[in-house]
């Protein structure tokens, strides 16, 4: 295994304990199986439930209501390892767990005790709704709207490229209760099968094949109040908190691709023979995979350096998350993608997993906040700080 | 049956390693290479555990002998669900010459310390294959030994095992107090759960060297030396029957 020893540096004890499972569950009961997930477009949902038996359902959500109460680094740890065996079905796992942290943080206790313990089973499962056809890096500009009957609100509207949207049981739905902008945003949850919530079609993706992708659609969706998740004007501010810790996620999703592909280049190069030797001899190739090696621990550092940050509640923790989800999710892009070009022909054949790592991260650059709101974050946070 | 049961796991290199022969021939490199736990170990704890769970057995102590990082292994069984370990300290040239013999004396002194009735092991680890420290502790002990086992069930005062053998299944009965070794289709063995991993955290680690049981560890075995396998050499194809047979006359094997 590719120096196992810098996935494990600086962990502690415990937490090399809940990297070991989780390689261990990847390597046995996903990576046997990612090829097919993406080809059938197999949703596994026996699979992940195994996961959430083993506490991977609500990693950082509270043990009171069914979680792990796990720390935003250890939870990075795990995507990591998990990732190695299939990034599509751990990204989702990931967007299931910041949708059953957000109810877990915000809610009362009446929707705590609802709707956590069911999650961090996996007995329902979440999916995140913000993105609308008309609204994407624009988030707050969305144009859901849920206005107030009694005590119902009642839901108009359509969201776009939603994980899990149409085969999930909870949907975290951030919607417009009052005037325009981020202060007009409330959070509801809304349960399958209410009258009103209906589905798009199964997108077709590059990646990302082993969760469906569906536009949600409210028409006249009425919503128990009871349903909202903190105030009236509150629903931005959840959103955005939730895609923080999603942000950690998915750059450790990324990590978890580039390691396995650097594993696989490496053991491709001490194979391959061309002009009578192994390609390992060849100067190009050590010197592109050193590099590869260089960036995937400097990747490494910066996400866990930010998971830090989070849980400590820094101040500069928002600017970390979007840094580490910028970098680490450009720079192992570029691994994978160089990870397959040093398969050569091969690389590009679906038998080989290595494009498939390529195709499932490349979504990551985009989704949770493109690359370029990342940097409208952090540069904002630059110019505005005091001093 | 009611009681305490040893288990034995061992700290070896990771099965998926690729393992490197030292320069000086002298061993394999372990410096910053991935060790685990003995995989037959891992059955041998779950076995433990599942007889835990059934309420056949009171106490599963997990036992591992070597340096510092044993107790890893130890945690991992912990977290499966052993109740507590025993760290047997051996370091240096000590741990370097440990094999199934000191093993066996530390367990068969453990058992009695413990008064366990039942020791699980693996049948044989996965870095020196020697399946030989089941079998020796069984008979320091003079207990039974149930080795090979992929069934095991207690019935009344007696443990029944079903054991691998070259021709087939054979099933014996023995009696209690008795070792087994597992055998890979004995069972399979659980992930730890992340809250178990935590309450691992909590559980004891008792620590002790050899000389505290009256052990001598001292090798009677000496590594001269260690060599990779032979690279496989390349074959040669023959066209006629009759050279197939004038080859193999040449090479003396018809």
């Amino acid at each position: 295994t590719f120096s196992f020893s810098f996935t494990a540096h600086g962990l502690t004890d415990e937490q090399r304990e809940f990297q070991k499972v989780a390689f261990d569950f990847a390597a046995n009961e996903m990576a046997p199986h990612m090829a097919e997930w993406d080809q059938k477009e197999l949703f596994p949902v026996e699979t992940m439930r195994k996961a959430a038996q083993l506490g991977f359902g609500g990693i950082y959500v509270q043990p009171d209501v069914g979680g792990s109460g796990l720390s935003r680094l250890d939870t990075s740890v795990i995507f990591e390892a998990l990732s190695t065996g299939c990034v599509s079905t751990t990204a989702y796992i990931s967007i299931h767990n910041m949708c059953a942290w957000m109810i877990d943080t915000f809610g009362n206790t009446e929707q705590r005790e609802k709707f956590c313990p069911q999650l961090c089973s996996m007995e329902k499962f979440a999916s995140y709704c913000l993105t609308e056809p008309g609204s994407g890096s624009d988030a707050a500009s969305l144009l859901t709207t849920a206005q107030l009957k009694g005590d119902h609100y009642i839901l108009n509207g359509s969201k776009a490229f939603i994980s899990g949207g149409g085969d999930t049981d909870v949907y975290v739905v951030m919607c417009r209760t009052g005037g325009k902008g981020a202060k007009g945003i409330s959070c509801l949850v809304v349960e399958k099968g209410t009258p009103g919530l209906h589905f798009g079609k199964k997108e077709k993706k590059m990646g990302w094949n082993s969760q469906p992708t569906r536009a949600v659609i409210f028409e006249d969706c009425a919503v128990p109040v009871t349903n909202r998740l903190g105030e009236e004007g509150q629903g931005f501010n959840i959103a955005m908190k939730g895609l923080n810790g999603g942000r950690i996620n998915i750059a450790s999703c990324s990590l978890g691709a580039a390691h396995a592909s650097v594993q696989l280049a490496r053991d491709h190069l001490l194979v391959r023979k061309q002009f009578g030797e192994t390609l390992s001899n060849n100067q190009f190739l050590q010197f592109k995979l050193a590099e590869m090696a260089t960036k995937l621990v400097a990747s490494r550092l910066l996400v866990r350096e930010a998971a830090t940050a989070l849980q400590e509640n820094r101040p500069d923790a928002v600017s970390l998350c979007a840094m580490a989800k910028l970098f680490v999710t450009d720079e192992c892009f570029n691994i994978c993608n160089q990870a397959l070009q040093m398969h050569g022909g091969y690389g590009y054949l679906k038998d080989y997993a290595v494009q498939q790592f390529v195709r499932d991260i490349r979504v990551h650059q985009i989704l949770e906040g493109t690359n370029e709101v990342m940097r409208m974050i952090i540069s904002r946070n630059l110019l505005t700080e005091s001093s | 049956m009611s009681g305490r049961v040893l288990v034995g796991v061992k700290r070896v290199i990771d099965y998926a390693v690729k393992i490197r022969v030292k320069p000086d021939k002298s061993s394999v490199v372990t410096d910053g290479v991935k060790h685990s736990m003995n995989p037959f170990c891992e059955i041998a704890v779950e076995e433990a555990v599942k007889m835990k769970e059934k309420k056949l057995i009171k106490e599963v102590v997990a036992v591992s002998c070597g340096p510092q990082q044993a107790q890893e292994t130890i945690r991992t069984a912990l977290a499966m669900g052993a109740d507590r370990g025993i760290h047997v300290e051996v370091t240096g040239k000590d741990y370097e010459t440990l094999g199934p013999l000191q093993i066996s004396k530390i367990m068969a002194a453990l058992a009695k310390k413990e008064e366990a009735q039942l020791i699980i092991l693996g049948k044989q680890a996965i870095d020196d294959d020697c399946n030989q420290t089941g079998q020796m502790t069984a008979a320091l002990l003079d207990w039974p030994q149930g080795t090979f086992a992929s069934e095991v069930s207690l019935e009344g005062d007696k443990i029944k095992v079903v054991r691998e053998v070259d021709g087939g299944l054979e099933t014996i009965k023995i009696n209690i107090p008795a070792v087994i070794t597992a055998d890979l289709r004995l069972n399979t063995p659980r992930y730890a759960t992340l809250p178990n991993i935590m309450k691992a955290k909590k559980k004891k680690i008792a620590n002790m060297k050899p000389a505290d049981l009256g052990v001598d560890i001292t090798s009677r075995l000496e590594v001269l030396r260690v060599d990779e396998p032979p690279q496989r050499q390349a074959g040669v194809k023959v066209e006629t029957v009759e050279d197939l047979v004038s080859k193999l006359k040449e090479a003396g094997l018809v």
